[in-house]
């Protein structure tokens, strides 16, 4: 009899505990019936910390003062942990914030992997058609929209004219001339004339386009990162880096890159318009206009460079969906964009942005517009965002002479093989 | 209720129920054994149960559950997970060793494993012998000694994390002390992270000046309980210097040095944060340990790799458990007790 009571006092305990586990009232903030909206919006934002950073926490905030009720918390997420993070994060169910900053190749993989929610239909996604096509398109997936692009970006030579002029030379437009350049500012100058960055393999597309090479081939499911056109680019890199034409780091790269072109140690650098804030931030630079931009030299089969940028996406799990849609729309707005271009020198990803006053006359982006225009997109499906672990280990092997570039492409396309099932 | 847990901690325990010489009988167990046995210590089952309990929780259920995930092919894209208004249902499938066979066969977990015990056996050895010199030096009645002591400490005392990365910004490339000095005296400077062979010697400094501080107070309180009249014996007997050391201090030590060598070979071998915050295992993967590697597996690759992590966990705690016992068995036959 005993034990009837206490199975009868557990069946129980069970169903009040399951109720109120299914009793899932919104407590949390969302919309009220007066429309207001209210709550906590956590944003993890990924841009460049001490620089562009400032600006962005400035203009998350100013959300607050049109509605005063909702709380905006901004956190700063360094880029190369941003991504391992926000999937620890959104796994785990417990820390993940409700909008983060998704690098274009992130987004189609967290989306495949259920983390972000659909904003088709949302209030985060306003005037669908006014984006950039190239923007646009790395936030579908599955036939659905889950982000909204935020900045789009590609990449360019970065120069110092003073140290130009000292030297004199002329931009380099060849992988050649840019050894020859270096050679002439190392002989004139003592500095070395490029930085090429080593521990990050977006710096290494470039090289790779170049050749007439890509990391894969999604329309005819083909690894393409061990052709000749892979090999050759990697005897590129390390040619540069053993003929003393550059300089590179194993560990640190974007700290010793950003310093020492700062600090008129190297002339040039390749990067993109997210670096220029930091790099105004250098004694070379006080002054704005030593600072030149061009197209990244060719390579012997093409010129080119990678199109990125960054997308806003809504976390699924979030406690507060409606004020993350409205905080991701207040970000993408024309008006949004057209400051953060005054400021940041990015580029906005709708077309009526290019079209105010502060971005039709900005120098920055009247160099990088046609440069995004013809930049080469990668493939937005999941996996795009798992090519860069598997090549930037090889890569920084060949630049440390521990691989061979037959080696290192064999083993990065095997990786991908893995990776991609069913493709050749 | 209370007799439930501690009925299944009898069970967990083994049933060798050591009873009270008083009531032991010394008959072949009756049935109810166990019953008895309960009826007797009950209250010593009751005090044990709740470490028992978390023990279980902390360390019993991860172990389980990462030898379980070993066996599968587990990773980001297959484990359950439900986010928000997205419900996904696990669809990882059992893949029996596999990914043993794949661990054991392939080049990465050997060579890997080449590396870390190299990693190891030198920083170990380094540390060892640094201690000793110190904690003898230390143990002499020289002027300035606690000072001496105190500053010796002082790694030891310094968050690791914090001291790792003072020793990155020693190393940076163009703008690091070292490589400042270096120029100062007219030598180029050395890559000391970006080159393979000397980012491992980078590491193996770090490591040994992190762990010296524990070696030498380890092994100074273990020659200040060596009696001095064994000293005093010694040189009555007209021995040198050399021969008190080595037939008078290094038995002495003994108990001591096996303990410290014992666990700081273990320490050394999972020395996660020096490696991790040093390098992340670059240049390539030319300083990666098996904790660090096993780390990627879970955490930077992606999709994250859940059941290869855990083939090489399993495989590390399977490697340290070799380890110790040979050890310990080397040990006993040596007449230590331990």
């Amino acid at each position: 009899m005993r034990r009837g009571i206490t199975a009868t006092a557990l069946v129980a305990a069970l169903a009040l505990a399951a109720t109120a586990c299914g009793s899932d009232d919104k407590s949390d903030g969302g919309s009220k019936s007066s429309g207001e909206l209210s709550g906590t919006v956590t944003w993890w934002d990924t841009s460049t910390a001490g620089s562009e950073d400032k600006v962005f926490k400035k203009i998350a905030e100013g959300f607050e003062k049109l509605h005063p009720k909702v709380d905006v918390k901004y956190v700063n997420v360094p880029f190369g942990d941003a991504q391992n993070k926000f999937k620890n994060a959104a796994q785990a169910g417990s820390g993940a914030p409700d909008v983060i900053r998704s690098e274009v190749a992130w987004t189609p993989e967290f989306a495949d992997l259920g983390y972000l929610a659909p904003l088709d239909g949302t209030p985060a996604l306003q005037k669908e058609s006014d984006f950039l096509k190239q923007a646009a398109a790395s936030t579908k997936y599955n036939g659905k929209t889950y982000a909204v692009p935020q900045v789009i970006d590609s990449m360019g030579i970065f120069y110092n004219k003073k140290m130009f002029k000292a030297a004199g030379v002329e931009v380099p437009t060849t992988i050649d001339e840019l050894k020859t350049v270096s050679k002439k500012i190392k002989a004139k100058t003592g500095k070395t004339g490029f930085y090429l960055r080593g521990d990050d393999a977006y710096w290494f597309l470039s090289f790779l386009y170049g050749e007439g090479g890509d990391m894969v081939n999604a329309a005819d499911k083909t690894v393409t990162i061990d052709d000749a056109a892979g090999v050759k680019a990697m005897k590129v890199v390390k040619d540069l880096v053993d003929s003393g034409a550059a300089k590179t780091d194993a560990t640190d790269g974007w700290d010793n890159m950003q310093a020492s072109f700062k600090n008129g140690d190297v002339a040039m650098m390749i990067n993109g318009p997210w670096a220029v804030a930091d790099t105004y931030t250098g004694k070379e630079f006080q002054d704005k206009a030593n600072l030149g931009v061009a197209p990244v030299p060719s390579g012997s089969a093409a010129q080119g460079a990678p199109q990125g940028g960054h997308n806003l996406a809504v976390y699924a799990g979030s406690k507060n969906l409606d004020a993350s849609y409205a905080f991701v729309d207040y970000m993408t707005s024309v008006k949004t964009q057209a400051q953060v271009t005054k400021e940041l020198n990015l580029l906005p990803t709708r077309t009526s942005a290019y079209a105010e006053e502060p971005v039709v006359n900005n120098e920055i982006v009247g160099f990088f517009k046609p440069v995004v225009e013809s930049a080469v997109e990668r493939p937005w499906i999941p996996e795009t965002g798992s090519l860069f672990a598997p090549l930037v280990t090889e890569y920084t092997k060949v630049l440390t002479g521990q691989t061979t570039p037959e080696k290192a492409v064999k083993t990065t396309g095997d990786s991908y093989r893995k990776l991609l099932k069913g493709w050749k | 209720m209370a007799v439930h847990t501690s009925q299944s901690v009898v069970k967990a325990a083994g049933d060798d129920v050591a009873r009270g010489r008083s009531r032991g009988t010394g008959n072949p167990p009756p049935p109810g054994r166990i019953r008895r046995a309960l009826s007797t210590h009950w209250y010593a089952w009751t005090m044990v149960a709740p470490v028992v309990v978390v023990i279980g929780v902390i360390i019993g259920y991860p172990l389980v559950r990462g030898i379980y995930l070993s066996l599968t092919d587990a990773n980001e894209r297959n484990v359950a997970r439900s986010i928000g208004v997205n419900h996904l249902p696990a669809t990882y499938k059992f893949v029996g060793l596999d990914n043993y066979t794949d661990a054991l066969t392939g080049n990465q977990f050997l060579g890997t494993l080449g590396w870390t015990l190299v990693w190891t056996v030198s920083c170990v050895s380094i540390t060892f012998g640094l201690g000793m010199a110190l904690a003898n030096i230390l143990n002499r009645k020289i002027a300035g000694r606690s000072a001496y002591r105190m500053a010796l400490i002082l790694p030891w005392a310094v968050p690791g994390f914090v001291s790792v990365f003072a020793w990155r910004f020693l190393y940076n490339n163009d703008r690091g002390l070292l490589n400042k000095v270096l120029a100062g005296g007219g030598i180029d400077g050395i890559n000391w992270l970006g080159d393979p062979t000397i980012a491992k010697i980078s590491v193996i400094v770090v490591n040994v000046w992190l762990g010296v501080p524990f070696m030498m107070v380890a092994l100074l309180g273990g020659l200040q309980s060596i009696p001095s009249e064994q000293y005093e014996a010694a040189e009555m007997d007209g021995a040198t210097a050399w021969q008190r050391f080595r037939h008078v201090t290094l038995p002495g030590l003994r108990p001591v040095s096996t303990t410290v060598i014992l666990l700081s070979t273990i320490w050394t071998f999972n020395m996660f944060p020096v490696i991790f915050l040093l390098t992340r295992g670059g240049p390539g993967e030319a300083t990666q340990i098996l904790v660090t590697q096993a780390y990627k597996f879970s955490f930077e690759v992606s999709p994250r790799d859940f059941a290869q992590s855990s083939t090489w966990g399993v495989l590390i705690l399977v490697l340290l458990l070799i380890f110790a016992t040979i050890y310990r068995r080397v040990l006993r036959t040596q007449g230590d007790d331990w």
